[in-house]
């Protein structure tokens, strides 16, 4: 974020440059000139602007990447662990600077019933999906489904596989 | 849309085929110590053109599963007798035979017709005889309804064998989309048929009060929605295509209401559609999750599970009064109820000791039951004479089916051949 605001005061002071530039000319061909330069200097801030956010982009997504889109909980629990929030952050900026429609998927390990199950996996995708609204994302871009216990990743019983499966999975609709 | 109907033909297939899908035998764990000795004489068969099935055979394994009856083995049978004139009472008492079951099978056109007689060996007296009749390719069920009545005679209460189970068999496809398939197969497991076949999830299978339609939640669409279909004919309806969860059918004692949970408005909640004008009714409203509707026989309540106190529970709701109350208090997790026909018992998934086992709640005398001793049983169903439980369980990292008396004295195991199964759902009495 700071480095955002760093490159648009750049942008400003270069456009204010440019503005001084065209008024300070007497006559037509240097005003002439002078917007030539101002455009000239406009379009090369934009196209740095351009790379930089496409740099910047890269590399939240590539922060996105490394949390994974896989967000794990407790049992029956729809709370946002630290580890889940600071993921779930990580797409929130991509989330800030695109403009894509996401599907969070909620499931369940296999303990308790099937149709609990089917709740409390709606539960958790409701859950990062408010946290990302609340995040400033519009939650029309957000589709929520559970599953419950029947997509499980992990087919083994124990806790390591159940940790698997109690999970919240971020998707491109 | 166009492009919807193609991902429904692709992940769809509604298919009527018997074969070896999910084919559920059974293993027989424990019987009552009290069982009855019963010899079952293998019937005489007149004329030709019989079935394959051995009818005694499935009589006995009808009567073995009860737990009620101890079948006698037919190579400690001294005789063979099929008319009553052949029947020598001291052959049967030397080999503890309490009671002696013969029968007669014949052939009119492809009508197959099974006369049968039931003996007391003790006081050397005909209990009673009759018969049964139907097309050859129902020879079995022809059988089942013999050990229905053999049942009734010697219990007092009505037979529960010439029913059908529903369940839901799944072919794990590791690191792609299972296969999930709605199948219907005689409540001994033999004859299965698969009713619907698809890569997404299938839960919830439950009968319709006259056991010709069956309703369950399928996510063929890529969301989940609530379908009605009719065994006999195959068509289908889809009831629900709410946003959010369209899941635990269950239809009203009378047939004419589907109760239902929906989260359309935000959160899990109980509503209650009349299938006549498909108009919803919310019963039950609360920020926690409420699911697993399940009517008491009577019609005027109905049982479901809540988190409303923090953990789920069992609660009821009164129709008349619009009056909830909860009904488990024992344990920290209780749920998916489901009620005996005469609702006394209510079988639930119980958590005790960490594990997920299936008890029995007497609503006279509130005392709770652990029925299993396993870890991870749930979808409890109950026959429709009360006598057994059929839930879901784990054996050998599979899921499988397994019963249990509702007294407790007798369990068995149905596994599948192949893959997975679970959610049973036993039929209510089926109408000839």
């Amino acid at each position: 974020m700071k480095y955002l605001s760093t490159a648009g005061k750049t942008v400003a002071l270069l456009f204010s440059a440019a503005l001084l530039v065209a008024c300070s000319g007497s006559d037509t061909q240097e005003q002439d000139e002078a917007a030539a330069a101002a455009a000239a200097a406009a379009a090369a801030a934009h196209s740095a602007q351009q790379a930089e956010d496409a740099a910047q982009m890269a590399r939240l997504e590539e922060a996105a990447a490394e949390v994974g889109n896989v967000f794990y909980f407790e049992y029956d629990s729809s709370t946002l662990t630290p580890q889940a929030l600071s993921a779930v952050n990580a797409h929130i900026a991509v989330l800030h600077r695109n403009t894509e429609n996401i599907r969070l998927e909620g499931h369940t390990d296999e303990r308790g019933t099937r149709e609990y199950n089917m709740a409390l996996g709606e539960r958790r995708a409701n859950s990062v999906r408010d946290y990302m609204v609340a995040n400033g994302i519009s939650s029309m871009r957000i589709e929520t489904i559970s599953y419950g216990e029947e997509r499980p990743v992990a087919y083994g019983s124990g806790e390591a596989n159940w940790a698997e499966n109690r999970r919240v999975e971020l998707k491109p609709q | 849309m166009k492009r919807l109907f193609a991902v429904l033909a692709a992940t769809l297939l509604v298919v009527i085929a018997t074969g070896a899908t999910a084919q559920i035998s059974i293993v027989i764990e424990e019987g009552n110590r009290d069982a009855t000795p019963i010899a079952i004489v293998p019937f005489a068969r007149q004329g030709t053109g019989f079935p394959a099935e051995d009818l005694a055979g499935i009589i006995d394994g009808d009567l073995a599963r009860s737990g009620q009856f101890l079948p006698i083995a037919r190579e400690d049978m001294l005789g063979r007798p099929s008319t009553e004139s052949e029947v020598f009472y001291r052959d049967w008492r030397s080999i503890n035979a309490r009671y002696l079951l013969i029968g007669r099978e014949s052939m009119n056109g492809p009508q197959l017709r099974v006369d049968y007689e039931l003996f007391d060996v003790t006081s050397q007296r005909k209990v009673f005889s009759g018969y049964e009749a139907g097309p050859v390719s129902e020879a079995r069920m022809l059988a089942h309804r013999v050990a229905d009545e053999v049942y009734e005679h010697l219990t007092g209460v009505r037979g529960a064998f010439a029913t059908k189970l529903l369940y839901i068999s799944v072919t794990r496809v590791p690191g792609g989309k299972d296969y999930s398939r709605l199948t219907m197969s005689d409540s001994d497991g033999a004859r299965p048929i698969v009713l619907l076949e698809t890569q997404e999830p299938l839960l919830a299978p439950t009968w319709s009060p006259d056991g010709k339609e069956v309703a369950y939640v399928s996510f063929e669409t890529g969301r989940p929605a609530i379908y009605r279909q009719e065994l006999a004919t195959g068509r289908r309806q889809q009831l629900t295509n709410f946003k959010g969860l369209n899941g635990a059918p269950a239809w009203s004692p009378d047939g004419k209401t589907m109760a239902m949970t929906l989260s359309k408005d935000g959160n899990p909640d109980i509503y209650l559609m009349d299938l006549a004008t498909k108009q919803l009714t919310q019963i039950v409203r609360h920020y926690a999750i409420d699911t697993e509707p399940a009517w008491m026989p009577d019609g005027q309540s109905l049982l479901f599970t809540s988190d409303r106190g923090g953990k789920p529970q069992i609660y009821r709701y009164d129709l008349r009064t619009g009056k909830t109350e909860r009904v488990t208090h024992e344990g920290n997790y209780n749920a998916r109820a489901r009620v005996s026909q005469d609702g006394r018992s209510v079988v639930m998934v119980h958590q005790q000791d960490g594990r997920f086992q299936i008890a029995v709640l007497d609503l006279v005398t509130n005392r709770l039951t652990p029925l299993t001793s396993t870890e991870l049983d749930e979808s409890p169903s109950i026959a429709p004479n009360g006598s057994m439980v059929l839930y879901a369980t784990k054996y050998a990292e599979r899921g499988i089916l397994a019963a249990v008396a509702v007294d407790g004295d007798a369990k068995f195991r149905l596994p599948a051949r192949e893959g997975d199964v679970r959610e049973p759902a036993w039929s209510p009495y089926l109408s000839r």
